[in-house]
């Protein structure tokens, strides 16, 4: 009851100056709208670019790294275990780069249910041989299927048919700059050699493209089977297993898990591309700023107005406290109509920064390193809506609380003896 | 059956800016239940001083101030609302009125505030002050659409809403031609007469005071008689 009066008298207080109402409402709309499609846009963006990277890379590789023995015989050495011991000139020992027993491993992960999937990998250093010339670069042997379904590697292949790796024997998938140097096509042989000097025959099959200008000028794809072929090995050879997780936050601690228990080297995606995030984070905190900056500005727009208005009504506020409003009531009234201006300006905002996004999200965005995008991305994320919508009222709840409080203080025997 | 509604006990203030003045000296007086009281004395004697001072709105002054008989605190700024909303009813020089609302919802507004009758009675309790003042007509007017006079009246409805102990007045016929203004005195006496409601009107108009019950004369912030 006490609070639908003070609500009825803001509320004829709003009307009687709906003007000015408007002009304070469209300017938490305007910031607000730029806000959510500011955030949207760029998170979108974010999203986009993270993908690109992220969504190809696995969550923890295995792998053999090539590195010094860390128990070094003199640490062994009974006399000299009390002591710190220099060593210089250590030299990495010949280890081989395949994981032991990757079979086992591979059942071990399998069974594994914070796992989504693993994918095996053998990369090899080569040479493509095209007449006289010689051009390094990589065999990556994927199992085609699992790549595809875990690492999206079907959505890089741009002309061919990627798949007939697993059913055409001898076959590869080139990138695109490499394909350009080595002038093959589609169905064209190339030729290779190894380090260790033997040759082979393969028919490209597709090409890809990753988006990334240093890939697709080095490296190639061809089935396990067969890069274990060229390189003379068994069928358990392995170098790298890439596992794809659940959880993405779990990966430091599984990687840790992981390299203790199979005894190889184990990476994650955090360490791996760390740069990435902090890419992100940094855009994400610029357009907050920006979207923040709007919201001040809207703010000090309704403190000028309610200011006015507090000014024009002195003689009201008067006549409200000497008939028994006290001043927390007067205060209360004139937050609330801070508060609804920030409500439905804010909300419409809402409403106009939805509108915004879904526009730019129907803007053609053709980009040839990232086929399956058609239009500018946009993210929807309704925690863009919510801080929006709890920033506009924080906002004008700021803008409006010191004007309401100099209405509090209103003293009616200045204005009343003053007429 | 007497009783002291308002009690004035040695009540003082004074200026310090820039030099100490005294407003008003060791003023002490008590009106009673159903008093017609006119407080005159010449333009800057101190006479609205006093009022603001009696009305709980200036809290600024030495010396103490009973209303139905209970201590007035000075710095309880949310108790003496309430005060003000129950037991004393305005009428000022000037209007007031709330442009926003109609004629009703302005005499409405301490009603409600109160909070002591449902929407609907206080409706019901307005429409019957402003048959007494003979304005029930104008009840859905915008209060900017009256004339002077009307709007006096609506004023003096409004101060009647929450049937307070006392009505005070400062020059409540200052701002009114004759007519309108002997008008807003014979509702005063009725009221008074038929109503036994307690007044308390400041005034400089000998003509008006000499017709309440009672005069109190103020001269240099003290009464004289």
């Amino acid at each position: 009851m006490k609070y639908k009066l003070l609500v009825s008298i803001a509320k004829s207080l709003l009307l009687a100056r709906w003007k000015q109402t408007l002009v304070a409402a469209v300017g938490v709309t305007f910031s607000i709208t730029m806000f959510i499609t500011l955030l949207g846009f760029m998170s979108g963006l974010n999203d986009l670019l993270d993908g690109l990277i992220l969504n190809r890379t696995p969550h923890i590789r295995l792998f053999n790294d090539i590195k010094p023995n860390l128990n070094q015989p003199i640490n062994i050495h009974p006399d000299f275990t009390h002591s710190h011991n220099f060593i210089s000139s250590i030299k990495s020992e010949s280890n081989r780069q395949a994981i032991y027993n990757s079979i086992a491993i591979s059942t071990r992960i399998k069974n594994d249910k914070r796992v989504i999937g693993f994918s095996p990998k053998i990369t090899a250093q080569i040479f493509f041989n095209e007449g006289s010339v010689d051009v390094t670069g990589a065999i990556n042997g994927i199992d085609y299927n699992e790549e595809s379904r875990l690492f999206h590697f079907n959505e890089y292949i741009t002309s061919g048919n990627a798949e007939d790796l697993d059913k055409i024997a001898n076959s590869i998938v080139l990138g695109k700059g490499l394909a350009k140097i080595l002038l093959a096509d589609i169905g064209d042989i190339v030729y290779i050699s190894t380090s260790n000097g033997e040759r082979f025959q393969l028919k490209v099959v597709g090409i890809f493209q990753s988006g990334l200008g240093d890939i697709d000028k080095t490296q190639s794809f061809a089935s396990v089977g067969t890069v274990q072929k060229i390189l003379s090995k068994s069928n358990s050879y392995i170098t790298e297993i890439q596992i794809k997780l659940n959880d993405i936050g779990m990966a430091p601690a599984m990687a840790k898990e992981y390299e203790a228990l199979f005894e190889t080297d184990a990476e994650d995606i955090q360490t791996a591309n760390s740069q990435f995030e902090t890419g992100s984070s940094v855009r994400t905190i610029i357009s907050y700023a920006v979207g923040i900056t709007l919201l001040i500005v809207a703010g000090f727009g309704i403190y000028n107005i309610l200011n006015m208005m507090i000014f024009e009504k002195m003689d009201s506020i008067a006549i409200l406290k000497a008939t028994g409003f006290s001043g927390k009531d007067v205060q209360t009234i004139f937050l609330m109509i801070a508060l609804s201006i920030g409500l439905f300006g804010g909300l419409l905002g809402l409403v106009f920064g939805f509108g915004l996004s879904s526009a730019i999200d129907q803007i053609p965005f053709n980009t040839p390193s990232l086929p399956t995008v058609k239009t500018y991305p946009i993210n929807y994320a309704p925690i863009f809506y919510t801080i929006g919508i709890i920033f506009s009222l924080i906002t004008t709840f700021l803008a409006g609380w010191f004007p309401s409080r100099k209405a509090s203080k209103v003293d009616p025997v200045v204005i009343i003896r003053g007429k | 059956m007497n009783s002291t509604i308002l009690e004035a006990k040695s009540i003082s203030k004074s200026f310090n800016d820039p030099i100490k003045v005294d407003v008003l000296t060791d003023v002490n007086f008590t009106i009673q239940k159903g008093e017609f009281v006119s407080l005159t004395g010449k333009s800057g004697c101190g006479k609205s001083t006093l009022l603001y001072i009696l009305s709980t709105m200036d809290t600024s002054y030495d010396g103490s101030l009973f209303i139905d008989q209970i201590i007035m605190p000075k710095e309880n700024e949310q108790f003496l609302a309430e005060i003000r909303n129950k037991k004393i009813g305005f009428v000022f020089q000037f209007h007031y009125l709330l442009n926003e609302f109609n004629v009703l919802e302005n005499v409405m507004l301490p009603g409600l505030k109160l909070n002591k009758y449902s929407r609907e009675e206080v409706e019901h309790r307005a429409m019957e002050k402003l048959k007494i003042l003979d304005i029930d007509k104008l009840a859905l007017k915008k209060s900017f659409r009256i004339s002077g006079g009307e709007k006096q009246r609506v004023a003096i409805a409004r101060a009647l809403i929450n049937d307070p102990m006392i009505i005070m007045g400062d020059e409540p016929t200052g701002n009114l031609d004759k007519k309108n203004g002997d008008l807003v005195l014979d509702i005063f006496k009725e009221l008074s007469g038929s109503f036994n409601q307690t007044l308390l009107i400041v005034t400089h108009d000998p003509s008006f005071a000499e017709k309440t019950d009672r005069i109190i004369r103020m001269e240099d912030g003290r009464i004289i008689s």
